[in-house]
């Protein structure tokens, strides 16, 4: 019991060879854009037409607010580059929707707003002024869950955080994008890192890297070196070590109760990428408007990682890497253990877009599913201790009471249970299905 | 760009193990192996032919049923065939053994609605329909001495009572000799150490939950320290006279761990395995049957459903519940 670990979890091949030893790769201008006005979780963003006159024809520089919403969980988004607005309306997006955006078409010269300049030296800035500038620059959590992050730094008073942890786990196979960003842009994360602590009031800063990237473990350790209340943190590599709950147990002990949030416990945790995007914001005075993505799978003719602008389209990015092979099954954006399959290449890339996997029959696994033979190994393998077999039999049968008592509202889809089960049953996604009914009777 | 053909969509994960059932079943083959080869070798031909006909006679059953042509198919039925033979006496006839697996698969298994949905053990189902209709096979003074070695001799000719019989008898067999397995009994239950072999294989691959054979094996070996009289030389030894004598083993490893009709819940295959170390225990102490670990684990496996619903665990973080 040398290090510590947490219950259950799977271990899927990395199958992160292909891309882990490349360098980010800045990929030119798209020629066109296609901005949606949701890429986070919570209340959409309405288009400024009245406040900034946005309309067909009109011209937008790279960096322009072109939507934001009153309500406090909500981040705003902004022109990835500089062109004119060629549409407005709704357009395919990865979460299998139709959504409100706008199409900026390019103007090749990337010029960017008069206001992007740095904010000043952090020791200067107050707690609300961090917040303001993350919030104004449309930060979210990069990791996938794009939870808006000035939210995460401002917990309400009763909650006290002591101990901020940076996520550079990166637990789901395939992908090397926050491996990259921990190599290349180290310091800027360390950076990060301190101004969400100055925004929380936090004592402790702890970054935490899975052990299958010793090279990014030992930057960070030897720039944290110096650092008092600064150090890294060396995680066991088990899917879903990234999984919040898991991480902040694993790093510091504490037990995420459960249905709260990890503020409960005095805890707030980003990825690194949303690390580096903050940084950016202070120091360029940048909003969120490129991130590094992994262009990867057995389908992708030069696997990559790169630095997109956002609202890039994914058909222009796979051409950008090669094309991808006649054999690819299925398109997914995302990791492959909790990423979105989609039917269409024609959608841009937003936020939360971690990677994009172009994956043939070596990568997936398609079998008909058997009846469950009860052994188990899903609930073995449930981080969250759950049944997934009976909560998924339950869901099944339309007992989505059942479902409730046997905690599927704990269950937040990680899919270890899928992943393991040797019949093949697509337990998550009857979990997720009763998840869904259970809210909806709630909400009722 | 243009993509040729449709891309699947379809719910995360988007990867999956290699692990099937099908790949289950074969490891647990490979598991029993040890102790398939240490039948053949103490009982000679007659313990080949008992498992060749278990296993080959299951899986038609099987097919039979299923109106597949696919005899092997997922494996379990050759399993189920393979577990028969091996509880069954060296000396007892080829249609005992054909009756017992069609036994095991149709009523034990296939009825419920196959592999899956049922409730018992079918191979333990398959011996329990045995002992009942052709107890004279398969009880009494039927089994074989064991000849090490001796392929070509006929199992089925000099034949006496198990060591369960009578504390008598049990105490002209030592420990380390029942540990080896070179004393009566079913084909595959008297080695204790080829069952093990197989049984730490099957924890280390993750197939079986090391607490179910643990809380059978402790509860047999306590109760057996605590009631066997100490008629084996003290009570500690009385308690290991119990763990490897009978079906114990072979029953804790590789019957009370059926997937299908044991718990799914940690603490609910604590509390299986112990009770079916208590039942095996009580008929064995102060019952008539020889029967101890067929009915412990039949009776166990009638409650499992109520041991799943009483165990389920708190999630993660769910110690307060008012959170």
């Amino acid at each position: 019991m040398a290090e510590p670990s947490f219950k259950g979890g799977v271990h899927p091949a990395y199958n992160k060879e292909a891309t882990s030893t490349l360098a980010i790769v800045k990929m030119p201008l798209p020629q066109k854009v296609v901005v949606p006005m949701q890429q986070h979780i919570g209340a959409p963003c309405e288009l400024l037409a009245d406040v900034e006159k946005i309309e067909k024809g009109f011209e937008v520089k790279a960096g322009q607010k072109l939507g934001d919403n009153k309500g406090f969980v909500s981040a705003p988004v902004h022109a990835p580059i500089s062109g004119t607005v060629v549409d407005i309306g709704p357009y395919n997006h990865p979460l299998g929707m139709k959504i409100n955006a706008v199409t900026i078409e390019s103007d090749g010269r990337d010029e960017w707003m008069d206001n992007t300049k740095p904010a000043g030296s952090l020791d200067d800035l107050s707690v609300d002024e961090i917040r303001k500038i993350v919030r104004e620059a449309g930060i979210v959590g990069l990791g996938g869950a794009t939870f808006p992050a000035h939210v995460k730094l401002s917990p309400p008073e009763d909650k006290p955080i002591d101990i901020v942890i940076i996520n550079g786990a990166e637990c789901e196979p395939y992908l090397t994008a926050d491996h990259r960003v921990m190599l290349e842009k180290a310091e800027e994360i360390i950076f990060g890192l301190r101004v969400m602590m100055k925004a929380l009031g936090a004592s402790e800063g702890i970054i935490g890297v899975e052990n299958n990237k010793p090279d990014a473990y030992k930057l960070m350790e030897r720039l944290v070196a110096e650092e008092e209340n600064i150090s890294a943190f060396s995680l066991p590599t088990k899917y879903p070590q990234g999984a919040e709950k898991m991480l902040i147990y694993v790093a510091t002990g504490r037990v995420v109760p459960a249905g709260a949030l990890p503020m409960e416990v005095g805890v707030v945790n980003h990825n690194v990428g949303t690390a580096v995007a903050i940084t950016q914001a202070i120091r360029e005075g940048k909003p969120l408007v490129e991130r590094v993505l992994t262009v990867t799978g057995s389908g992708i003719n030069q696997p990559a990682n790169l630095l997109v602008r956002l609202g890039t389209l994914v058909s222009e990015v796979l051409e950008y890497c090669g094309g991808i092979s006649e054999s690819t099954l299925k398109l997914v954006v995302g990791g492959p253990m909790m990423g979105l399959a989609q039917p269409t290449a024609d959608i841009p890339v937003i936020k939360g877009t971690s990677g994009i996997l172009a994956l043939t029959d070596e990568d997936v696994y398609l079998a008909e599913s058997s009846p469950c033979i009860r052994c188990a190994k899903c609930v073995s393998s449930c981080p969250m201790n759950l049944m997934p077999t009976s909560i998924a039999q339950a869901a099944e049968h339309g007992n989505y009471k059942r479902a409730e008592e046997l905690y599927a509202l704990d269950c937040f889809e990680c899919g270890c249970c899928s992943y393991i089960c040797p019949s093949k049953i697509p337990l998550v996604q009857w979990i997720r299905i009763g998840k869904n009914e259970i809210m909806k009777r709630k909400n009722k | 760009m243009v993509i040729n053909g449709k891309l699947i969509v379809s719910s995360s994960p988007h990867i999956k193990s290699v692990e099937s059932i099908q790949s289950v079943m074969t490891d647990v083959l490979i598991a029993l192996f040890p102790a398939a080869l240490m039948a053949v070798l103490l009982f000679g031909y007659r313990a080949l032919l008992t498992i060749i006909i278990g296993v080959f006679s299951a899986m038609l059953a099987e097919a039979i049923w299923r109106r597949k042509r696919d005899l092997f198919s997922d494996g379990s039925a050759a399993v189920t065939g393979l577990l028969l033979a091996l509880i069954l006496p060296a000396a007892v006839p080829w249609w005992v053994v054909v009756i017992g697996s069609f036994s095991a698969i149709i009523i034990g298994k296939q009825v419920f609605g196959g592999i899956g949905y049922n409730i018992f053990n079918p191979a333990l189902v398959g011996r329990a329909i045995l002992v009942v209709s052709w107890g004279g096979h398969m009880a009494g003074d039927i089994w074989p001495s064991p000849q090490p070695f001796a392929f070509g001799y006929d199992a089925a000719i000099v034949t006496g009572a198990t060591v369960l019989a009578s504390r008598e008898l049990a105490v002209t067999f030592s420990l380390p000799e029942m540990f080896i397995g070179n004393i009566p009994g079913s084909l595959g239950e008297t080695s204790a150490l080829a069952l093990l072999i197989g049984g730490i294989w099957l924890v280390y691959k993750g197939h079986i939950d090391y607490r179910i054979p643990g809380g059978f094996i402790g509860t047999v070996f306590i109760l057996g320290l605590l009631f066997g009289g100490g008629f084996y030389a003290n009570n500690l030894m009385t308690g290991l006279f119990h763990v490897v004598a009978g079906g114990v083993m072979i029953g804790a490893i590789y019957m009370a761990t059926d997937f299908v009709s044991t718990p799914v819940t940690p603490v609910g295959r604590l509390i299986f395995g112990i009770g079916c170390g208590v039942i095996t225990m009580l008929i064995r102490l102060w019952g008539t049957l020889p029967e101890g670990v067929t009915f412990g684990i039949l009776l166990m496996n009638a409650v499992t459903p109520i041991i799943d619903n009483f165990t389920i665990p708190r999630q993660f973080g769910g110690v307060n519940k008012s959170a």
